[in-house]
């Protein structure tokens, strides 16, 4: 083991990044040169770098959506060479370490493509849009102060480990940018299974899958045709099994 | 100042009962005529919010995120305590009382964490009811583990994500209650000023992050559930964006800042790799139930973890601390690890880490089991480090992690001003000196849903609705406040960048205020903060322009804010002439080390009263009595 590589080798890279001052404004692609970064930067903080330096040299910082910097608030958001988050195995951009690249690699960088999420600037997106669908039913309707004691459920550990999985979801909408339809079939199919798994979500099932797709459709949204870019792209590796239950969830919706 | 914390009096199991019987109450069909302001959509937020909608009042809600389902309270990983024995391991709601009341280093309300301790099990009943997918075992029943400070096992969790499934199980809940209208949601806002009536709390101005408008919001009462202010350090374990602001400009406005300097170190975090690192990443604490910490026995080791022997290593919790071992709380475990590192028996870059090793467990009990319990943890572990933790231990550093001081609130979580309430991490009240595992998660919820419903409508029964209207003058001086020190951040067209400046507090914080303080490296902070606030102000470089997405003018004024506050935290550290907890005065420590606290001079809460930066500020004391546990001196041998 080498704990300690802690050598100085740096590399210099070419940034082409998309930048759009606003939502109806037209957007460009810019190049820039990343300096003096080390394969121990992650991909932010790579950024951060080149920010510094813009805004020395009197120019506009490229604005990205970033938080928690570890992986799990889903705020990062980018499409490094046609992959959202870069396209390492179950990695956000935040997580995406430079010793993926190497000195003298080109990189693009954009923003979510997709209908539902429109651009604000440069390479942050509204993803306002994945809240509507929560809001439409992704949740039980239970009041505060009103459950049972915790343990009066029987939940077998496949069930909640089933559920757990798909509760795994970050909201990040990699799986909207990576789908050809820009659909949120992952997105809304893992908060439906979790739900409908689960003794608790059982009640309002039916209910929830109708009005979960519908405001799918309504925000822009389109539809599964299969393509599975959605698990390849998402960070938390949410099963394309759960769009399988998503469907047949609506199918038993139908029938009732 | 003699503050009164107003806690009910009696028998300590009767106190929160009797408290709800006693308060007022607001007609179901009079709530609908009061409207709430909660900033912040954490725990704390997203469930005050929830309840409050759903009890009939209007809200509205503020994040600075794009979603509430963003805050930080999502990165908590270990789990959330409650009282409920199932294990059959002795708990009780009084134990987790003591526990918590012990840990804290006897500098908390008792009232407040035994109504904690108390309501922590309806909180695993309403989580479960939401579709919070808890560990089970193979009966169906809930599952349990334990954390550091506690023998024994009431720590309730979700794979090591326990913090997402809350937050996402408070979002569910909050999204229901925008569904319904009852809650209005204004994302990408950020909180700048508070707008008070006649003493009172009635409105907030805020910046809309997107288009730059700055504009009032006014209500009957503000609820502010904004976390913690660690990021003072610059280099923490919390998200970027959190900051000190609301609280701050609350404090600006007369509410009273109370024991900032409870600042806890984690002891489980990635050690710093370099000078450019924006994020110091927390291990959860639970990796502790099954890791064994240790360190090489000799100075200045060369051998890689693996080739050390056995004899060689030294497992410097389980020697020091018997009955806790590798599970002593964190003030503790972060203090021993630091001493090993400056004893030159660290190990990584720079010697500063100590080793977390599953070498035994995972003979004892499989990769696979570890893999279960922790497999995300590994992975977030490798993908930073680009070493695999099941081949070889993992190394943990100590960093900033959690806030214990906040607003000062009394019983009802309200603050000295009238109708400002204070919810989580952003208020100080039940943690004490130094937080235990999993009781944040605790706490945020316990507020959210199941006091604040209580306690508001106390203080709105005895409120005319409505006392401030959008066009008053007090809203319209809140924003020109506002709107001119936007102005101000963006005219001084200096050199140096917000992360500069940002980084130089940082450092200041880490190296005078960190883990150790004295009177000295105190007096030196207390110097050197002003003096760069002023270059702050003379050579700050914001670009761009107030009227849009402006990320950089977002970091200025959270800087702004940061180099005030540090000065009032240094300030509180430098009055508490003693140690306890995570405050480590190195003047007050026992021949073996361990923090001495002076419950003669020292018990009780600290509450600042701002008076201007260029004048100190006014001191005020919460005495603070322990009538159902008795002082003793923490333990954990």
């Amino acid at each position: 083991m080498s704990p300690s590589n802690n050598d100085h080798r740096t590399m210099t890279l070419k940034l082409i990044v998309w930048r759009q001052k606003g939502p109806n404004e037209p957007g460009r692609f810019e190049t820039y040169l990343a300096r003096e970064i080390t394969e121990h930067h992650s991909f932010l903080e790579m950024l951060d770098v080149v920010n510094e330096d813009l805004i020395k040299e009197g120019k506009e910082p490229i604005v990205y959506d970033h938080d928690c910097r570890e992986g799990i608030c889903g705020t990062c958001s980018q499409v490094i060479n046609g992959l959202p988050h870069g396209g390492q195995t179950r990695t956000t951009v935040c997580q995406l370490h430079m010793r993926k690249f190497k000195d003298g690699d080109t990189i693009y960088i954009e923003p979510w493509r997709a209908k539902a999420f429109p651009i604000l600037k440069d390479l942050v997106v509204d993803r306002g849009a994945l809240d509507k669908i929560i809001q439409a039913g992704g949740y039980t309707s239970v009041r505060t102060g009103a459950a049972a004691d915790g343990n009066s459920i029987l939940i077998s550990k496949e069930k909640a480990d089933y559920a757990m999985d798909a509760a795994e979801c970050i909201g990040c909408g990699a799986c909207v940018a990576a789908c050809p339809n820009g659909a949120a079939m992952l997105f809304t199919g893992a908060k439906v299974s979790q739900l409908a798994e689960l003794p608790q979500g059982k009640v309002e099932a039916v209910e929830r899958v109708n009005s979960m797709l519908g405001a799918m459709q309504e925000c822009g949204f389109g539809n599964c045709t299969n393509h599975y870019e959605c698990q390849a792209a998402c960070p938390k590796g949410i099963d394309v099994k759960f769009i399988a239950r998503l469907n047949r969830e609506y199918l038993k919706a139908l029938v009732f | 100042m003699i503050l009164d914390g107003k806690s009910p009096t009696g028998p300590i199991e009767n106190t929160w009962d009797k408290h709800r019987f006693d308060m007022k109450l607001v007609n179901p069909s009079n709530k609908r005529k009061y409207k709430v302001l909660v900033v912040g959509t954490g725990l704390a937020g997203a469930s005050a919010a929830a309840s409050l909608g759903e009890l009939g009042y209007n809200v509205e809600t503020f994040c600075y995120q794009d979603s509430p389902r963003r805050a930080h309270s999502i990165a908590a990983q270990g789990g959330i305590n409650a009282a409920k024995n199932y294990p059959n391991d002795g708990d009780s709601i009084r134990r987790l009382f003591y526990d918590t009341v012990k840990g804290g280093d006897f500098r908390a309300r008792e009232a407040d964490v035994w109504r904690l301790a108390q309501v922590s099990n309806n909180i695993i009943d309403q989580c479960a009811a939401q579709g919070v997918p808890f560990a089970r075992d193979y009966g169906g029943y809930l599952d349990n583990r334990s954390f550091g400070g506690a023998q024994v096992s009431r720590t309730f969790y979700a794979r090591g994500l326990t913090g997402q499934q809350l937050l996402l199980g408070a979002y569910s809940a909050l999204s229901r209650q925008i569904k319904l209208g009852t809650v209005k949601l204004y994302p990408r806002t950020e909180m700048l000023d508070l707008i008070l009536v006649d003493g009172e709390a009635k409105g907030i101005t805020i910046r809309d992050l997107v288009t730059g408008k700055i504009r009032t919001h006014v209500g009957d009462a503000v609820v502010l559930c904004t976390g913690g202010y660690i990021n003072v350090y610059n280099l923490s374990t919390n998200a970027r964006g959190c900051s000190a602001t609301a609280i701050w400009k609350a404090c600006k406005k007369g509410a009273y800042m109370a024991n900032p300097c409870y600042t806890q170190i984690h002891p489980t975090c990635i050690p710093q790799a370099g000078d450019y690192q924006s994020k110091l990443t927390l291990m959860s604490e639970s990796l502790r139930n099954d890791g064994r910490i240790w360190v090489p026995r000799k100075q200045n080791e060369t051998r890689s973890a693996n080739e050390i022997p056995e004899e060689d290593r030294d497992y410097y919790l389980e020697r020091k601390y018997p009955s806790f071992g590798n599970l002593a709380p964190r003030d503790i475990s972060s203090r021993a690890a630091k001493e090993q590192c400056d004893d030159g028996r660290g190990v990584g870059p720079g010697g500063r880490g100590v080793y977390l090793d599953f070498r035994d467990s995972i003979k004892r009990l499989s990769e696979d089991v570890i893999r279960e319990r922790y497999g995300n943890l590994f992975e977030m572990y490798e993908r930073i480090t680009d070493e695999d933790g099941y081949k070889v231990p993992m190394r943990i550093y100590p960093a900033p992690h959690y806030a214990m001081g906040g607003l000062w609130v009394d019983y009802n979580c309200m603050s000295n001003l009238p109708g400002l309430f204070v919810l989580g991490e952003a208020n100080f009240s039940v943690h004490g000196a130094n937080r235990l595992g999993a009781s944040a998660l605790m706490q945020g919820l316990a507020d959210g849903y199941f006091v604040i419903p209580y306690t508001i409508a106390d203080y709105l029964a005895q409120t005319t609705p409505g006392m401030l209207k959008e066009d008053a003058a007090e809203c319209k001086a809140s924003m020109d406040e506002v709107g001119g020190s936007v102005e101000k951040l963006l005219s001084i067209g200096g050199k140096r960048t917000p992360a500069e400046f940002m980084r130089e507090l940082g450092a200041i914080m880490w190296e005078y205020a960190g883990m150790a303080r004295s009177a000295e490296s105190l007096g030196q902070a207390i110097e050197k903060i002003p003096v760069l606030r002023e270059e702050f102000w003379e050579d700050l470089k914001v670009s761009g322009t107030g009227s849009e997405l402006n990320q950089q003018l977002e970091n200025a004024g959270r800087v702004a804010d940061f180099l005030e506050f540090g000065e009032m935290l240094c300030r509180d550290a430098l009055n508490r002439d003693e140690s306890c907890g995570a405050h480590f005065r190195v003047e007050h420590q026992t021949g073996e080390g361990e923090a001495e606290r002076d419950d003669e001079n020292f018990s009780y809460s600290a509450a600042w009263e701002y008076k201007g930066n260029s004048n100190e500020p006014e001191l005020h004391k919460e005495p603070l009595t322990f009538e159902n546990i008795h002082y003793a001196v923490r333990s954990y041998k």
